[in-house]
């Protein structure tokens, strides 16, 4: 029931009563409903789902997560299982 | 990051070999943990990611996909309704291939019926509009990820003051699904991934209750190998320490509480309904129906359907599946008389349906 | 009668009057007569032109090969053409009917001579639209260095045909000697394709409006007989040779593991697909693998031989992006298999039905 991917806001306007933006996928534009989102600027990145924006994706959060995991596997390999176990628990969730 | 990295940077093979790692090292003895996602069963497959998880862990899909759980009686209403000369029936993709007791909306299309294939549901307002003397029906399927945008078109309907737009609704819920699966006396389901898209737009703030009755530990879990395997990485540790908790693993599209414009646009359309899930049964407020101020706009309203003959194949056993507790080459039909071009049901019609893909498998194992 | 100016006109319907300029196609045009040899003679003629139709009777005559060889097999191939719409980025279905059939015979190996060309027009289609269509078979048929040297032309009432439809047919001719055929795969083989995959399906799509996206895609219709004349003369050995249309790679690598029954592994990484392309299926729900390709040819080869080949295709026009993408085992047997881009093996199965955009 999920099928929804990042696209970047590259154009907001309204038509048909409702906030709508133009989004680029990666050499792909579609337009998207931004009823969900309306305070979002053109060059955030959405998950659209079904030509709707569900969310805005925090950027900062991605490369969080992205840098934890990384290290996970580098101190796996370095000093052992207890250490990583430590550090990813340090995450408030 | 631009637009691609968001989704190459979550497939990058050397961190996931890296979490994978981990978690082997992490797991000692069997867990049995449920994903309840369409999306997430169809990515497990795409990518193999079964067959590198350590044995000890066991991954059964849940029945995560709206098509198919949506009533054998709705898809036969829809049958019936797309055949009407009057009516354009716009629905997403996914939906045109299930099977109703004869016939499915491919059939009713090719017999002359005006069935149309929408990316969105908005989509399906426009052609209302272009087409004032049609009647535009929308399926609307889906679990909570969907209502936001099926909802929209029903407001923008409203908004547009349009007579020719009406919807058929499937809308379910999770959580309660949870419960009826999590509840059942024969549940072997000891960890879950949640739906990624769903707590998107609900939120979490649900779960820790159903976490705590059945002493569960979920995580919210993406799309993307790297975001399943984080997701099964914190579940299996959860497991292993005797955690039972309810964690966030996809954080860069969720939050707690959930996107509330998106929950606002869903109960300003929306109630909470009973709803009966195909091949489960009725799950007691499972689902979402039209608010009894948008009634004008529920196309089994507007269009009587009466004399349908419903009958489920007798030998079709996706509830069992759906739920769970039979794999698919326990089923009696299961390659004979069910297969993906002759489906019985709904789980070997849907791409990421558990049948449909256990028969491309197991053809391979059996060589 | 006489009108008040003493001239002669024509009141109501009489007999047909044949329109001088037509701008139009009307069913008059159909029917054998003065129009159909003005429409052939005006429209047709000056786009197609060969010795044969020049001619003017109702059959070619040709030489039964272009080379003074001995020796040798016809191979012959038909296919008809209905894309909708006529025109998309990097194509119409001019350039489509042409190419397709002189792809279709240089797949046996075989050197592509002529083509026939016969269309079924709708009523009402307008002659400049006929004429642009000619055009680019022209061009097409130019570049690929083939004849049209017969042809056919029936219409049909408003709604009985989309615009136009087009039927080619094929004729080529394989040298003593070389067998090429989808039942010749060998374990052990090389398996390449010329270039990148899911272009021309997501063009025409995005050209139809439908689903409502805008691609930076173009077609990849091309003629690819010069190119696979390079890869046959730089790998004679070369089992296989197939263009992966309808369906897409998945479909036909299936078709082919089946005829030669063997089993064929393919490597996710190495499968190129134009970052757009990508894009546009993520978005829909589409997998890549079955989205049709119209200027792209599977070469399966022995593992001896597949640097020349690659080499070959990679100096070709249409070849620049040819790449490895797999390779031919015993088995399991008719299976073909991927290995992902995390390591995990996933079955590729043959495409059933349509693709549909999804939202699960």
């Amino acid at each position: 029931m999920c099928l929804g991917i990042p696209g970047k806001i590259v154009e907001l306007y309204e038509q048909g009563g409702l906030k709508m933006a133009k989004i680029d996928f990666g050499g792909v534009l579609r337009e998207a409903c931004m009823e969900a989102a309306p305070d979002a600027l053109v060059g955030e990145y959405a998950i659209i789902h079904a030509g709707f924006a569900l969310n805005i994706l925090s950027e900062e959060d991605a490369l969080e997560t992205l840098r934890l995991l990384e290290e996970l596997g580098q101190l796996v390999d370095e000093l052992g299982p207890e250490a990583s176990m430590r550090v990813a628990s340090n995450r408030e969730d | 990051m631009d637009v691609q990295s968001f989704s190459s940077a979550f497939r990058d093979n050397d961190i996931i070999q890296g979490v994978l790692k981990e978690i082997r090292r992490t797991v000692t003895q069997p867990w049995v943990i449920m994903e309840i996602c369409g999306g997430q069963t169809h990515a497990i497959m795409h990518y193999g990611l079964d067959q590198l998880l350590p044995p000890e862990i066991e991954l059964v899909h849940g029945p995560g996909c709206p098509v198919c759980v949506t009533p054998l009686e709705l898809i036969d209403k829809a049958l019936v309704i797309a055949a009407r000369p009057e009516v354009i029936f716009c629905s997403y993709g996914d939906m045109l291939r299930v099977p109703g007791s004869q016939r499915d909306l491919f059939s009713v299309r090719a017999a002359g019926g005006d069935v149309r294939v929408v990316y969105s549901a908005l989509d399906a307002v426009k052609l209302a509009q272009q087409n004032p003397d049609k009647q535009v029906v929308f399926f609307a399927i889906g679990f909570e990820t969907t209502a936001p945008p099926n909802a929209m078109s029903v407001l923008q309907a409203q908004s547009l003051g349009l007579k020719n737009y009406s919807v058929l609704v499937s809308q379910v819920c999770v959580p309660p699904a949870m419960h009826a699966i999590l509840g059942s006396p024969a549940n072997r389901v000891q960890g879950f991934l949640l739906a990624g898209h769903v707590c998107t737009v609900m939120g979490y703030q649900e779960y820790p209750p159903l976490a705590e009755q059945y002493s569960v530990p979920m995580a919210v879990t993406g799309f993307e190998p790297l975001d399943l395997v984080q997701g099964i990485l914190q579940v299996v540790r959860m497991l292993e320490k005797g955690e039972v908790e309810v964690q966030n693993a996809y954080q860069r599209a969720v939050t707690a509480g959930g996107n509330k414009a998106a929950q606002a646009i869903i109960f300003k359309t929306f109630q909470q309904v009973d709803r009966n899930w195909r091949g489960i049964g009725t799950i007691p407020q499972s689902g979402w129906g039209l608010r009894p101020e948008l009634v004008e706009f529920d196309a089994e309203k507007r269009f009587s359907v009466e004399d349908i003959h419903t009958a489920e194949s007798p030998l079709c056993i996706a509830g069992e599946i759906l739920q769970g507790l039979k794999k698919p080459h326990q089923c009696p039909a299961f390659g004979l008389q069910c297969t993906p071009t002759s489906p019985l049901g709904a789980p070997m019609v849907s791409a990421e349906g558990a049948c449909s893909a256990y028969y491309r498998y197991a053809r391979v194992e059996s060589n | 009668m006489l009108n008040d100016k003493n001239l002669p006109t024509i009141e109501g319907p009489v007999c047909a009057v044949p329109l001088r300029h037509a701008e139009q196609i009307v069913m008059g045009h159909g029917s054998g007569g003065r129009m159909t040899h003005d429409l052939i003679e005006k429209t047709f003629k000056p786009f197609l032109a060969s010795d044969p139709l020049a001619a003017g009777n109702d059959f070619a005559a040709v030489l039964s090969n272009n080379d003074g060889q001995s020796g040798g097999r016809l191979a012959v191939s038909t296919d008809s053409h209905i894309v909708t719409p006529l025109f998309f980025p990097g194509g119409d279905i001019g350039r489509l009917a042409v190419c397709g059939t002189v792809n279709d015979i240089s797949m046996s190996g075989g050197k592509a001579l002529y083509l026939t060309a016969g269309f079924i027009l709708e009523e009402g289609l307008r002659v400049e639209v006929l004429e642009q269509v000619l055009a680019s078979m022209q061009a097409a048929a130019a570049e690929a260095g083939v004849q049209i040297i017969a042809g056919d032309t029936k219409v049909v009432e408003r709604g009985k045909a989309d615009q136009i439809f087009i039927n080619t047919a094929g004729i080529g001719w394989i040298p003593e000697g070389r067998h090429v055929g989808g039942e010749l795969a060998q374990p052990g083989d090389a398996v390449l394709i010329s270039g990148t995959i899911g272009d021309h399906g997501i063009a025409v799509l995005s050209a139809r409006g439908e689903l409502g996206f805008e691609a930076e895609v173009q077609s990849d219709v091309a003629p690819l007989n010069q190119l696979i004349q390079a890869v046959l003369a730089a790998a004679p050995h070369t089992h296989v040779l197939r263009d992966p249309t309808r369906g897409g790679l998945a479909t036909t690598l299936n078709e082919i593991a089946d005829q030669s029954r063997v089993a064929i592994l393919l490597d996710e990484a190495k499968i190129p697909i134009h970052p757009p392309v990508r894009a546009a299926c993520e978005m829909l729900g589409f997998d890549a693998l079955y989205v049709a390709n119209e200027g792209k040819v599977i070469v399966i080869v022995p593992e001896a031989e597949a640097e020349a080949a690659l080499m070959a295709m990679r100096s070709s026009r249409y070849g620049t992006e040819a790449t490895r993408i797999g390779s031919v085992q015993e088995s399991p047997a008719k299976r073909v298999l991927m290995r992902t881009l995390i390591g995990g093996t996933r079955v590729l199965d043959m495409m059933s039905g349509e693709m549909l955009p999804r939202i699960c």
